[in-house]
């Protein structure tokens, strides 16, 4: 791939791509809450091992619903959700959950709550807390451990969150607009840094954002969702080629500004069908 | 959703706003107090003392012992009925928040009981139990309980749902996230309802020792007014007024020791 272009080539496909090798597949996935509103409908993905996915779609659409039914959060009303093959039905020890709002618990420390899901899975103590205090560094909050959430920025606190969900080595990274309550500066250099984690923990990232440039930027592969209810419009994999390019230069390219303009265009319709409604 | 906050913040007050708040505080006691004995020198009535003759009176009364002898007879009925209305009121209202059944069963009852004037039953009280300390928990926790029964229920139903989708994505169990979130979360709510229930329970042991038999700090009350000691009198009423402040303030303590430490204030620079 030699021109600017080429190295982000845009591939549409109707499906995934080594269904052998995805880790969660959902099939026939509908969700209709209580008073009727129909959120999901025929929602079939395949999520491959290692790789970052990226659900997008207009308000409304469905993606955090479909985040917590894949987490198990939420209980689908029709399909199935299958990790490693096997169907599951609620929260497992494979999956865990970044969270918009954080969900950091206000009454424990940083290390405590890095520690949470380690205690919920029974781990002891100086074991967890020692794990808790490694990821703690590795999220670059060092020094912060015996802080409480309220003594830390918005992007200090979901850094709390993020270490939380990797401390308890899960395979697959439920994340929900994790970078929606950040300013834009912090956002930028938490997707460097989500990137640079998830080069050196091997995680498979199922993304839930709003930011068309942020999906581009950190995604292997774009989920574009249709309006309520919910289903699958197509799939967007931006082949974006790191080496040696720095964030600024990956943002200027032709490729990325065409696949973000791409998306727009396809965004931009549904707006214009709802104003037409 | 939060705002995004690019410095990290903290509650910790500046030593200068500390003593600010301290010296506005002194001065709204003074204040009160500085009220009282004028008022009382006035006089605006010939049974209403002054400040100091109260507190003369409130500290004749701790040193020959009356004061000691009659929170012993009046913190028995206080204490137990107290403690029934916190363990059970606690406990009901943890359910009612948790379990439908038990909510749609218990709902009616307490909501009836926290707006009917219930020192109006006090005389059945002592129809049915007598004039002993029965009747006088009983007086005690019809007051109490349920102001911490429905407060415990609200703060439950409102714990934050994130936090608990949090604890259940990383597969802790019911019980878990009852222990470790919903009750730690919802503790300043349910402190609140204990800390209105004690001032309740206060009350209601008073009127118990009005209206029942004149025993402990009410017979203080009852015996002072009917020789004209006002000052007696007062400084009874003080008292209770004083023992049932730093109550409700070692309450909130004790919250923050237990469950919330995040709200204990640093020393500021």
């Amino acid at each position: 791939m030699s021109s600017q272009t080429a190295s982000l080539l845009v591939e549409e496909t109707n499906q995934v791509n080594e269904q052998s090798n995805d880790i969660v597949e959902v099939t026939g996935i509908e969700k209709v809450y209580p008073g009727g509103t129909v959120a999901l409908q025929g929602v079939d993905l395949a999520f491959p091992r290692g790789k970052m996915t990226t659900l997008l779609g207009p308000s409304g659409c469905g993606k955090t619903t479909l985040l917590k039914i894949i987490a198990g959060l939420l209980d689908a009303t029709a399909g199935e959700v299958r990790i490693n093959g096997k169907v599951v039905s609620g929260p497992g020890p494979e999956r865990a959950f970044v969270f918009q709002d954080f969900a950091l618990l206000p009454w424990a420390t940083v290390v405590k709550n890095v520690a949470f899901g380690l205690e919920m899975q029974g781990v002891e103590k100086t074991l967890r807390e020692k794990k808790a205090r490694e990821y703690i560094i590795k999220v670059g909050l060092a020094g912060f451990e015996d802080n409480y959430p309220h003594e830390l920025s918005g992007g200090m606190r979901q850094r709390v969150g993020l270490a939380r969900a990797l401390a308890v080595n899960a395979d697959v990274l439920l994340m929900d607009e994790p970078f929606s309550a950040v300013d834009e500066q912090t956002r930028r250099l938490f997707q460097e840094e989500l990137l640079r984690l998830l080069g050196m923990e091997n995680k498979t990232v199922i993304f839930v954002t709003h930011s068309i440039e942020e999906a581009v930027y950190v995604s292997d592969q774009i989920v574009l969702l249709s309006p309520r209810p919910g289903r699958i419009n197509r799939i967007v994999v931006p082949g974006i080629d790191r080496v040696g390019k720095t964030s600024d230069e990956i943002r200027r390219e032709t490729g990325f500004l065409d696949t973000v303009e791409d998306i727009w265009d396809t965004l931009k319709k549904y707006l214009d069908d709802e104003r037409m409604i | 959703m939060s705002s995004a906050i690019a410095e990290p913040v903290t509650t910790v007050l500046p030593k200068s706003t500390l003593d600010t708040m301290i010296l506005w505080r002194t001065l709204s006691v003074l204040l009160l107090f500085g009220s009282w004995e004028i008022a009382g020198r006035i006089p605006i009535s010939i049974a209403f003392p002054t400040f100091l003759e109260t507190m003369d009176a409130f500290f004749t009364l701790i040193f020959d012992g009356r004061m000691f002898y009659a929170y012993a007879e009046t913190l028995k009925p206080l204490i137990v009925g107290v403690g029934i209305s916190a363990g059970f009121g606690i406990s009901i209202g943890i359910g009612m928040g948790l379990n439908r059944t038990i909510q749609w069963l218990s709902e009616p009852i307490f909501i009836v009981m926290q707006a009917a004037p219930m020192a109006a039953l006090i005389p059945l009280v002592t129809f049915v139990y007598g004039i002993g300390l029965a009747a006088k928990v009983c007086a005690v926790v019809i007051l109490a309980a349920p102001i911490i029964v429905l407060n415990s229920y609200k703060a439950v139903t409102n714990a934050n749902t994130s936090l608990i989708q949090m604890c259940a994505s990383f597969q802790g169990s019911r019980m878990q996230q009852i222990i470790r979130v919903i009750i730690p979360d919802a503790s300043p709510m349910i402190f609140a309802g204990l800390r209105l229930g004690v001032a309740a329970g206060f009350i209601g042991v008073i009127l118990a020792e009005l209206l029942i038999t004149p025993t402990g700090v009410g017979d203080l009350i009852t015996y002072h007014r009917s020789v004209a000691e006002y000052n007696y009198m007062y400084a009874a009423v003080f008292s209770i007024m004083l023992f049932a402040a730093v109550t409700v303030g070692l309450l909130e303590k004790a919250e923050i020791a237990f469950f919330r430490p995040e709200r204990k204030q640093k020393k500021g620079g």
